[in-house]
């Protein structure tokens, strides 16, 4: 919550899912990826708009956890990059 | 709990006209609901059945039917099925469901009514299922669950706004404590209500139907839980980058050290029981056929087999304990780089560990993989992950071979190393299988891994009790069956042609005859006729060996008073005795698991691929292994 900026974050800044430092929170903006997977993510929590938390990985930083929701799920990067978030940096 | 008994009273609404409410006793309730709600915990509580439960998503994969009492003699056919997250299924284990629900299920009459099972403390995404459901316009009784852990975690629902919302009557029960049931109970006895048309999001749209989740949610008082405290800080030890993996071999580790000492006393104690039994029997009986039959043949058979009873319920106390506490589900995370290097995803890996029990329920829980090919290569795989059956073999000859000694001080002795070594090749002999079978006939695009970690939960006394009672009996009736057909069709095998009224040497009965035909293809493995014999019985299952070499020193007269060990010790060298673990590591030996992938698959086809390839692997291998050995000693 410390990075809480009143600063919008730059508009053209796009950063995936897959960027997130550990502990840092952002707002999914839209899921790039086959229409009956993303159904599956938003079934999941992954909706857009929703805030999402990266947590724990695995040795080596993927898969990782993200926690969404109140329930936590993981994911691999290359599935993560698919996830287009605003973070709340500058 | 009780005043969470509310909404629209079913009495007061139209009975639905169906095969159902005829005959209340004949009406199919299905229980819907999310992976992981504590669907089966629930199941079980109302038919007092017992469907395995644990702490992942995914465990049941098939439909299960039962029988709750709901008062008096009443009954009412209850239908426990795997989770979905939405009414369009996407694997074989949420078809499963969806048939079941449309009546398209051969065997299950259409459901009269639903059970929509969620778990309280994710509430706002479980209540998206509620819309599909409540939109089929069955008899529905919203059950929340969990009780529990919402309140300990500090979150709240009003039941009776829950209930408005829905137009269908909520129950909020914690399954595993037997709490808030009277209200599902009221609900089977009673006349099924439907539910009160209620505005419902489209479909199609999610995030339409989150919105709507959102808004009952908020209007029902929804109070999400406290995020779990204890998951958080055991994944921060678990899941850190130098612990976690060193934690999961401390743990292997330990598991296999205490597979072999910790179940010796026991083991010893079972094996003079059965010893003394089968004097005390013996010495009820007159001299005859009959007595052979059943000192010789089917005491040291069945019993050389039941001996590892103790070691096969410790190896199921740490899969329970594993399994019920949450830690798999981090596993199957830990392993997906693994997995993903072969080519398979971390999703596999979860069928994968519960072959390390029994290959035959981690095939059907493939059923959870989406893609069609990962789940064919995962089937083909599991034979090879050591099953429990191996055990008893393993067990046998690391014994009788390798001297007990410890190898890393009092951490790791020689035997337990010999048996991990044993369970690591199989591993490995999997993967590689599954690299070529992914690199070639079975490519694939990857398919993305998305798994849902549970939190942590206590594995309960009562729920792993009961798992190892269950255990035991399957193995004790195996036993009691298969090994006991297979012993008595031996002993006969082997007294017959009767020389002069009496047994001959079995070298000269029929299963000697047929112990000596396979003998040359054999002996370049290092194995005779007498282990010949053993090869083909297991062919129904790996532990028979161990049973048909009772039975057969057993019915030599010299090895009589030798016990199982030293008898081996005689008919195999060293390097015959590790070409046959590595061929036990990687023969498909087991009649269930055949019949399983068929089944699974739909066709021969796989099967009979899977059994050429790990027989010829099996072959080969302990062809070089006995080589080899015998070359170096
Ligand atoms: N604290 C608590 N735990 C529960 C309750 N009900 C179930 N559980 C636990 O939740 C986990 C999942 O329970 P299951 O009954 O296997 O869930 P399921 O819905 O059948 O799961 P799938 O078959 O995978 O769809 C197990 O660890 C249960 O012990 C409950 O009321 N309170
Ligand atoms: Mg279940």
């Amino acid at each position: 919550m410390l990075q809480l900026s009143f600063k919008k974050p730059h508009p053209h800044v796009s950063h995936s899912l897959a960027d997130l430092r550990p502990g840092e929170e952002a707002v999914l903006e839209h899921i790039d990826l086959p229409e009956d997977f993303a159904r599956r993510l938003m079934e999941l929590g992954f909706l857009p708009g929703s805030t999402i938390a990266a947590a724990r990985s695995a040795p080596g930083g993927d898969p990782r956890v993200y926690r969404v929701d109140g329930s936590e799920i993981a994911l691999r990067r290359e599935t993560a990059t698919r996830l287009h978030v605003r973070t709340f940096r500058s | 709990m009780s005043e969470c008994h509310s909404g629209p009273t079913p009495a007061t609404l139209p009975i639905v006209p169906g095969n159902g409410s005829a005959n209340p006793d004949r009406r199919v309730v299905a229980i819907i609901g999310p992976p992981n709600a504590g669907k089966s915990t629930l199941f079980n509580r109302l038919t007092g059945l017992r469907q395995k439960v644990a702490n992942f998503p995914g465990v049941t994969v098939e439909q299960r039917v039962g029988k709750a009492r709901i008062g008096g003699k009443r009954e009412v056919n209850l239908v426990d099925l795997p989770g979905v997250y939405s009414l369009d299924p996407r694997t074989e284990d949420e078809r499963v469901t969806h048939d079941v629900l449309l009546g398209k299920m051969p065997g299950i009459p259409r459901p009269d009514a639903v059970l929509l099972v969620l778990d309280s403390t994710s509430l706002s995404r479980h209540l998206m299922l509620a819309a599909p459901v409540l939109g089929l316009g069955l008899p529905t009784l919203v059950i929340l669950t969990m009780a529990d852990e919402l309140e300990r975690r500090g979150g709240e629902v009003d039941c009776a706004a829950l209930a408005k919302q829905l137009g269908a009557p909520v129950a909020l029960v914690s399954a595993a404590k037997g709490e808030g049931l009277e209200t599902v109970i009221e609900f089977l006895s009673g006349a099924f209500g439907v539910p009160t048309p209620v505005q419902l999001p489209v479909l199609q749209d999610v995030p339409r139907c989150r919105q709507w989740a959102q808004a009952v949610g908020s209007q029902a008082r929804y109070r999400s839980p406290a995020p779990p405290i204890w998951t958080r800080r055991l994944d921060s030890v678990f899941l850190h980058p130098v612990l976690g993996p060193l934690i999961f071999l401390v743990v292997v580790v330990a598991v296999f050290q205490t597979i072999f000492t910790g179940a010796a006393p026991m083991m010893d104690a079972v094996e003079e029981a059965i010893a003394v039994s089968g004097q005390w029997i013996a010495n009820l009986l007159p001299d005859s056929p009959v007595r052979s039959l059943l000192i010789d043949g089917v005491w040291s058979g069945v019993g050389s087999v039941v001996v590892f009873l103790p070691q096969i319920l410790l190896l199921f106390l740490f899969i329970g304990i594993l399994e019920d506490s949450g830690y798999l589900a981090r596993a199957a995370l830990i392993a997906d780089r693994t997995m993903a290097k072969v080519g398979l995803q971390g999703k596999s890996f979860i069928p994968l560990l519960s072959a390390y029990a029994c290959a035959v329920p981690a095939i059907l829980a493939t059923r959870t993989i989406e893609n069609k090919r990962d789940r064919i290569a995962t089937m083909l795989i599991a034979p090879f992950m050591t099953c429990s059956a191996r055990l008893p073999v393993y067990t046998l000859i690391i014994a009788a071979f390798l001297p007990d000694r410890p190898l890393l001080g009092p951490v790791l002795g020689l035997r337990a190393a010999a048996m991990l070594a044993l369970y690591v090749i199989g591993f490995l002999a999997a993967v590689v299988t599954a690299r070529i079978l992914k690199s070639s006939i079975l490519k694939s695009d990857r398919t993305p891994f998305v798994l849902e970690m549970p939190p942590y939960r206590w594995p309960t006394v009562q729920s792993i009790g009961l798992r190892l009672i269950d255990r035991a009996k399957v193995f004790l009736r195996r036993a009691g069956t298969v090994i006991l057909g297979v012993t008595v069709l031996l002993w006969i095998l082997a007294s017959f042609p009767m020389k002069d009224g009496q047994a001959p040497p079995i070298e000269e009965s029929i299963a000697g005859a047929v112990g000596k035909s396979v003998e040359p293809l054999i002996q370049p493995l290092g194995f005779n006729w007498k282990v010949g014999i053993g090869l083909i019985t297991s062919l129904a299952a790996r532990e028979v060996i161990v049973g048909t070499l009772g039975t057969i020193y057993g019915m030599e007269s010299e090895s009589e008073t030798e016990g199982l060990q030293q008898a081996l010790q005689q008919d195999l060298s060293l390097a015959g005795a590790v070409a046959l673990l590595i061929f036990f590591a990687f023969a498909m030996q087991c009649i269930s698991t055949i019949a399983v992938v068929r089944r699974e698959t739909g066709g021969w086809k796989w099967p009979v691929i899977q059994f050429a390839y790990m027989s010829g692997l099996a072959y080969v291998s302990a062809l070089a292994a006995y080589q080899i050995v015998s070359r170096l000693g």
